[in-house]
């Protein structure tokens, strides 16, 4: 039977942890994530790694094969030349837990300070009614099962290039999702601003190119969602406008709700 | 001893799939402090998977549907032994959970007059499942999860709990341990909200993901609680069989929804064959009669034609696959073949947007112009915990149970689509009875020292130099003799060479072992999910061997056919010191007007 080699990164630290090449049995159509699974049956059991449907559907298994960010479950070993080892490495912007899993509650965290769907208390039972046309962007944008592949490869995450918080392509691309909501009335454009740091993304398109659901989050979410802030805070008129009225800042999000461990 | 970590909570929730999260924003909404225990990360459990829809009669694509025809065709597909109150609440309130579900957010397909677009499935009378594409489990579970954060449900992820805690037979909290250190913890609690899902990983072709290791039904089994209708596997008919890397991954129902045809290795349509009488009036009779019913599904408009012979019962469906397959007509890879490739191209795209892209990324199949090989693989458990339809209340006091941990819903074979409500619809009724019984018997403070220290013994025996089997050879035995032995056709034979062979197993599994650090320790894990598995593997083999007769997806060779002594009878398994007790009980008769229902049927 054929086999293939892999260097696996183990341990639970970065310096001090190394690479483990494993020999492994190669059936047609095997993804790294059966490779992976092999070696856990058969000669390392405690071999960490996070997956769950195995079908490219749940976005547990994201790490890095031969340095580009990846889902485990949809990455085909035959896409490997044959006879060169695959490097399978825990993602690089997350604190590293074990072996290729990663601390990702950083992300849960940030998940929780988005000001949440916000429908009209009453509305008829008409606004409810949408056309397919209308919702496919939304709906684009709702197909995202948070692998963070997205967060790993975007730069400004990976070499902690700004000091502020930046929430990361991941919750640009959720708060688009709610922001272009038909029923939508939060008001996220603060947010956006200041604590998410939407201007620290410069649309280099690295998480657009890495996304295994095929968004397109730069152009669909992030540059909209841009327009948006530079239309209130930094277009003239508008801030003349709202210097005549009063109101310095009219988009104050909704204080944040939840909490989470 | 040094003290465990305790997190008290006034109701626990152990699973964050659809049924755990909805039960959980439910009893925080009620006001309690709730818990919600996952072993793996938020948003990543099971019901993420689920692809065609939730069934709840709107009737928004055919104005004649009503929660009757739904509650009907639920008896019908279950064979008449769905506990009937279950199925009548769940077809009542499906579809106020669905339009809940979209004013906290979810954006379903749309009408043309722009309302919840609905598709049909197997065994449903009327188009009837709100669906998003073929990721409507996705959908759920984002705006469940969304919602829970918001409510203020605290989530302990990356948790497995092995045990739950009792006093005098009453549940009182949990135990487990943390999956990225392995430290103990523990979760006292008025009131525990089993939502674990299903028992998968038992067979070795199967849809589900690592999770559904039967923690539930084991737990609830451990703690005292009944389970009920465990010899109804449900084996989906489409799983992709090729290459051997992606064997069991689900092909959703929603495919022949959208007018997909079945073929065998010589381009039969061999469904036709395979219709039972009573029901083949539901169906079209020629391919004429079914295209035009595609066609009139594609425009969104009403037709007289009736649907094609695929959408039948999941049953029916891969009894039917398997046995073209065991007679020869199969494709070069065991399965037959699925063909879509007759509809546009961008409508394949546009529905089935997941299928186009699992194929073209796994398969390198093109599903717009090849059609497809499929076979059948385990997906579902329809028996489960025994609970009352009401509150979902177990029969141990302080345990509940929603979602396919429990059983009684689906009775003898579930309908593509019921899944999804019933999660919804039992998950929200779980979560405000939990609620309830907290508000009346809040939780202890006092932790049962003796039974947490046991259980904190029991995660170290992996690591005792007398435990030597290796849990991964148990497992691979135990997925072989299910698959072989315990599958969609069965044999007293059979079942009896299954059970002796899940005993040696359990014997061998007290002395797993496990190695190397605790974080993330995949066979440590396994150490604990073997035993459960074990142990609902034995309860499934031993109910199928109990029930005489073949009803629903329970079909055996020595018994073909389905015999009125068991009609309207389940099967009860319980706990009788260290055997497992087998009964059979009535199933709760039904009421006039729902009789009249289904006989018009």
């Amino acid at each position: 039977m054929e086999e293939m080699l892999l260097w696996v990164f183990r341990g639970s630290d970065r310096d001090s942890g190394r690479y483990f090449e494993y020999r492994v049995p190669v059936e047609e159509g095997m993804v790294v994530l059966d490779a992976l699974h092999w070696i856990q049956a058969n000669v390392a059991a405690d071999l960490a790694v996070r997956w769950n449907c195995k079908a490219a559907k749940c976005g547990s298994c994201g790490a890095e094969v031969n340095g580009r960010p990846s889902l485990l479950c949809k990455t085909r070993l035959s896409d490997f030349p044959a006879g060169e080892a695959i490097t399978v490495e825990p993602m690089r912007t997350f604190p590293l837990v074990r072996d290729l899993v990663t601390d990702v509650s950083w992300n849960y965290r940030v998940n929780a300070r988005i000001a949440p769907f916000s429908p009209p208390a009453e509305a008829p039972e008409e606004a409810w009614r949408w056309q397919q046309e209308d919702i496919e962007r939304v709906q684009e944008f709702r197909r995202c099962i948070e692998c963070f592949l997205c967060q790993d490869v975007c730069h400004v995450l990976r070499n902690h290039e700004t000091e502020h918080e930046f929430a990361g392509p991941r919750y640009l691309v959720r708060v688009a999702g709610l922001e272009m909501h038909p029923m939508d009335q939060g008001d996220r454009l603060a947010y956006l601003r200041t604590e998410a740091g939407a201007g620290y993304c410069n649309i280099t398109k690295c998480c657009t190119e890495v996304c295994p659901e095929h968004i397109k989050i730069t152009d669909n979410a992030i540059i909209p969602l841009k327009e948006r802030v530079a239309d209130r805070y930094y277009d003239p008129l508008q801030v003349a406008w709202r210097k005549l009225r009063r109101r310095p800042d009219a988009g104050q999000a909704p204080p944040p709700t939840g909490q989470r461990e | 001893m040094t003290a465990v970590e305790t997190h008290p909570h006034d109701v626990l929730v152990v699973g964050a799939g659809g049924a755990g999260l909805r039960a959980a924003i439910e009893a925080a909404a009620a006001g309690a402090s709730v818990g919600l225990v996952c072993k793996s990360l938020l948003g990543k459990a099971h019901t993420v998977m689920a692809e065609g829809g939730i069934a709840a009669a709107l009737a928004h694509v055919a104005g004649d549907d009503k929660w009757q025809v739904h509650f009907r065709d639920t008896l019908v597909g279950g064979k008449l032994l769905n506990d009937p109150r279950m199925a009548e609440i769940h077809a009542k309130e499906a579809p106020d959970r669905v339009r809940e579900l979209e004013r906290w957010g979810a954006v379903f397909d749309r009408t043309r007059d722009g309302r919840i677009l609905q598709r049909p499935f197997g065994g449903h009378t009327h188009p009837r499942l709100a669906h998003v594409g073929d990721r409507t489990g996705l959908e759920m579970i984002r705006t469940l999860q969304d919602r829970a954060v918001t409510a203020g449900v605290t989530v302990h992820m990356e948790c497995t709990i092995t045990r739950l805690l009792t006093d005098a037979g009453r549940v009182i909290g949990a135990f487990g341990y943390w999956r990225a250190d392995g430290r103990p913890v523990v979760f006292p609690a008025a009131s525990v909200v089993l939502a674990t899902g299903g028992i998968g990983r038992a067979y070795e072709i199967t849809s589900n993901s690592w999770e559904y290791s039967g923690d539930g039904h084991a737990l609830a089994y451990m703690a005292g609680a009944e389970l009920i209708d465990m010899e109804f596997v449900q084996f989906h008919p489409t799983g992709m069989v090729w290459p051997p890397g992606v064997r069991g991954l689900l092909v959703t129902e929603a495919v022949r929804g959208e007018g997909g045809i079945l073929r065998n290795s010589q381009g039969e349509r061999f469904m036709w064959k395979y219709l039972p009488d009573d029901r083949r009036a539901e169906y079209a009779e020629t391919d004429e009669e079914a295209d035009r019913w595609v066609e009139a599904l594609t425009e969104g408009r009403q037709t007289d034609a009736r649907r094609p012979p695929e959408l039948s019962t999941r049953d029916n469906v891969a009894r039917a696959i398997y046995t073209e397959v065991r007679e020869g007509r199969g494709t070069r890879h065991g399965g037959v073949f699925l063909d879509i490739s007759h509809l546009p191209a961008a409508r394949v795209r546009q529905k089935l947007p997941s299928m186009y892209e699992q194929f073209r990324e796994l398969a390198d199949v093109d599903i717009t112009q090849t059609p497809m090989e499929v076979g059948p693989t385990m997906h579902y458990m329809m028996g489960g915990v025994r609970v009352d339809a009401e509150t979902c209340a177990t029969t141990t006091p302080g345990l509940f149970a929603a979602g396919e941990v429990a059983g009684g819903m689906h009775g003898a074979n579930r309908l593509g689509g019921n899944s999804l409500s019933d999660l919804l619809v039992f998950g929200q009724r779980a979560g405000a009875a939990a609620a309830a019984a907290a508000e009346v018997r809040p939780p202890g403070r006092d932790v049962p020292q003796a039974q947490v220290g046991q259980a904190t013994a029991e995660l170290e025996e992996p690591f005792d130099v007398a435990s030597v089997e290796d849990p991964n050879r148990i497992h691979e035995d135990l997925k072989a003799t299910m698959q072989a032995l315990v599958g969609i056709f069965r044999t007293a034979a059979d079942l009896d060479a299954a059970l002796s062979r899940i005993e040696e197993l359990r014997v061998r599994s007290r002395n797993a072992r496990a190695e190397g650090p605790r974080s993330f320790n995949a066979g440590w894990d396994l150490v604990f999910e073997v035993r459960n598995m074990l142990l609902v593997s034995e309860a499934i083999a031993r109910a199928a061997l109990a029930r005489t007769e073949s009803r629903g997806a329970h079909s055996r060779l020595d018994h073909p056919t389905a015999e009125g002594i068991w009609e309207g009878r389940r099967i009860v398994v319980s706990p009788a010191g260290p055997t497992m007790r087998i009964e059979t009980t009535p199933v709760a008769p039904l009421p006039d007007e729902l009789r009249a229902l289904v006989a018009q049927g």
